[in-house]
């Protein structure tokens, strides 16, 4: 082993990491059968998947570059708000629209991503908090634009490509979806199994350090920041072309609360977490408005405290998969359990 | 023009007193606490309830709001937050959202979700003219009291032997330790303390405020800033930074309503980007 070059040595690492797992096959095929499986239930499947990006990009900043924060939902926000405003002036197609809401949404978080540079934690917490709470006040206050507190509605989606047409009990829009977080899902696993992805994980446990191994943290939180608005922008527009409606909810505090706790649920740092958590969370949501229907902020409450009271890293998904993988004998990566860094 | 100053010192006082709990909390001991307004509403709805179900007086309810805000502040503090004083803050951030939602929920159960109401005792209520000056007797009262507490919190940090202590607990526990400081008996102390002035703030503004069981989420953003903005150093920090605040948005609201919060949203990000650490900030500070 020694006679191997490190540069091949570190190759084979990344590749070793890069590989698709039996788990994560297994994990596709029954979301795509949940299509076809459960055919009432296709709108709180698109719920899920459209959650499920969002945490992914919430991931991509928490959990690789160690960015706590609080207001992930102003990017979420400007890509619903975009495809609300593209598909009522100008295009319906919602591929394009799409797309260009996410690089909406990817150009704020490249134009706000150096508010985020500097400072404590607690700085980051507070700017990032802060452009949500501006941009939600922005978006009550312009009625021309938005609607204001009513909302932007009367949106059309015209078929997807031209082609598939939004059925009425959302198995398209739900499909959509899916596409769009597999495809999200296939990039974010290229990005974090490069070079680029590891030396974001070294920034994120020592920024100093890194900096004096070469790696430049601005330039690469700046990117990443970016990328991350970028998902969350898609996830925004997703919502707003399969519900054909847009409310200012998209920017509330809550959201960012919310999505927060779906990466939690799952796990930082190993980009399904936000998957696993968000078909934690919408279910668990979806049960406990039933049984307690004005409360169940209460619950949520209770489960965010408890869970960080037992530890986060003892109950999490990722770390029951590691333990799973121990058993079997393979070597185990616990990602979620770097989360204490020092400070 | 004067009015407004006037009605701005106030506020400014008022989020001072509220806030000041977590300018130590957050600002010296490190620990992320979203939760500090849900100790401002537990004062609230203490008074709200002492007054209108068993009548009794305001100048009453505002020790006794103080007292059980605090008293639920040591509870707490014993019981869960110092577990998490060095978790990382993800997990406090975590913790203590969840704790808010708990309490708006809670309250909501318990109390109903409609706007609270109390009427003032009659010696406060109304306003008088002093030199051209229009005054509200109730926003006097608000400036004598908490300026009468933040000199004596001041004098307490600064010149007693517990205040000491505080400082050295904070800065360096282990070291205070060693030198027969009981640190954690401290920290309940400054946590009940700061959980008290809290509840007493929330007392205090119910009337002006408002009071609602969204009140600790609608007014974080408040508090954040206080201490954010004001900076670690001293008390002196936040408390400058409180009057600012409380000033630029009564004036704000008066000259430009239809902007809204959007100054003072705007106004902290540019502070934030300016001075990252505050307007105040202690060299070697954490």
């Amino acid at each position: 082993m020694s006679r191997l070059p490190r540069q091949a040595l570190a190759s084979a690492f990344l590749h070793r990491k890069a590989r698709w797992k039996p788990l994560e096959f297994a994990f596709w095929i029954t979301a795509l059968g949940a299509a076809f499986a459960f055919p009432s239930q296709q709108l709180l499947l698109s719920e899920i998947a459209i959650l499920a990006l969002f945490a992914l990009s919430l991931d991509l900043i928490v959990g690789y570059a160690g960015i706590l924060s609080l207001g992930h939902a102003a990017f979420f926000g400007i890509g619903a708000y975009a495809a609300g405003l593209i598909s009522l002036h100008a295009v319906a197609e919602p591929v394009t629209g799409l797309i260009l809401s996410g690089a909406i949404a990817g150009l704020a978080g490249l134009a706000t991503s150096f508010l985020v540079l500097r400072g404590s934690d607690l700085t980051k917490l507070m700017t990032t908090f802060g452009v949500s709470m501006l941009l939600a006040e922005a978006a009550n206050q312009a009625a021309w634009l938005t609607g204001g507190a009513d909302g932007l509605s009367g949106i059309v989606i015209d078929p997807i490509v031209g082609l598939f047409e939004f059925d009425l009990f959302g198995r398209t829009g739900y499909l959509y979806c899916l596409g769009v977080l597999f495809a999200a899902m296939f990039i974010a696993r290229r990005i974090v199994n490069s070079p680029f992805g590891l030396s974001l994980k070294a920034i994120k446990r020592n920024s100093r350090r890194a900096a004096m191994l070469g790696i430049s943290p601005n330039r690469r939180i700046v990117a990443i920041y970016t990328l991350s608005a970028l998902y969350a922008g898609f996830s925004g527009a997703l919502l707003t072309q399969t519900t054909s409606f847009v409310s200012p909810d998209v920017l509330a505090f809550h959201r960012s609360a919310d999505v927060l706790l779906v990466l939690v649920l799952g796990g930082v740092g190993y980009l399904y977490g936000g998957v696993i958590g968000a078909v934690i969370f919408t279910v668990l949501r979806a049960w406990l408005s039933v049984v307690t229907p004005q409360y169940w902020m209460f619950w949520i409450g209770l489960i965010l405290v408890a869970l960080v009271l037992v530890g986060r890293d003892r109950i999490s998904p990722a770390r029951l998969l590691a333990g799973l993988r121990a058993r079997t004998g393979r070597p185990a990566s616990s990602p979620a359990q770097h989360q204490k860094e020092e400070a | 023009m004067l009015t407004i100053l006037f009605d701005g010192i106030a506020y400014g006082m008022l989020l001072f007193v509220l806030a000041c709990g977590l300018a130590v909390t957050l600002g010296l001991m490190n620990f992320v606490n979203l939760a500090h307004g849900a100790f401002a509403m537990a004062g609230g709805y203490v008074t709200v309830v002492l007054m209108n179900r068993y009548g009794i007086s305001f100048y009453w309810c505002l020790p006794a709001a103080f007292l059980l805000s605090g008293a639920l502040g040591a509870l707490l503090e014993v019981t869960l937050y110092r577990r998490l004083y060095s978790a990382s803050h993800l997990d406090q951030v975590l913790f203590s959202i969840g704790l808010v939602f708990m309490a708006v929920a809670g309250v909501d159960y318990v109390m109903g979700g409609q706007q609270q109401l109390i009427s003032l005792p009659s010696a406060l209520s109304g306003r008088f003219s002093l030199m051209g000056v229009d005054i509200g007797r109730y926003r006097l009262f608000i400036i004598v009291l908490c300026a009468a507490l933040t000199i004596a919190l001041q004098t307490t940090l600064a010149r007693t032997r517990i205040g000491s202590q505080l400082r050295a607990a904070v800065d360096d526990g282990r070291v205070a330790r060693g030198l027969g400081i009981n640190v954690s008996l401290i920290f309940i102390l400054t946590f009940a303390l700061g959980s008290g002035l809290a509840g007493l703030g929330g007392a205090l503004g119910v009337e002006l405020l408002g009071l609602d069981p969204n009140f600790p989420l609608k007014y974080l953003i408040y508090f954040m800033i206080v201490v954010t903005i004001g900076g670690t150093s001293s008390i002196t920090g936040p408390f400058l930074a409180a009057l600012l605040l409380g000033i630029a948005d009564v004036a704000g609201k008066y000259y430009l309503p239809s902007l809204g919060a959007f100054i003072i949203y705007a106004v902290m990000i540019a502070f934030l980007i300016l001075r990252p650490n505050g307007l105040f900030s202690r060299e070697g500070g954490r």
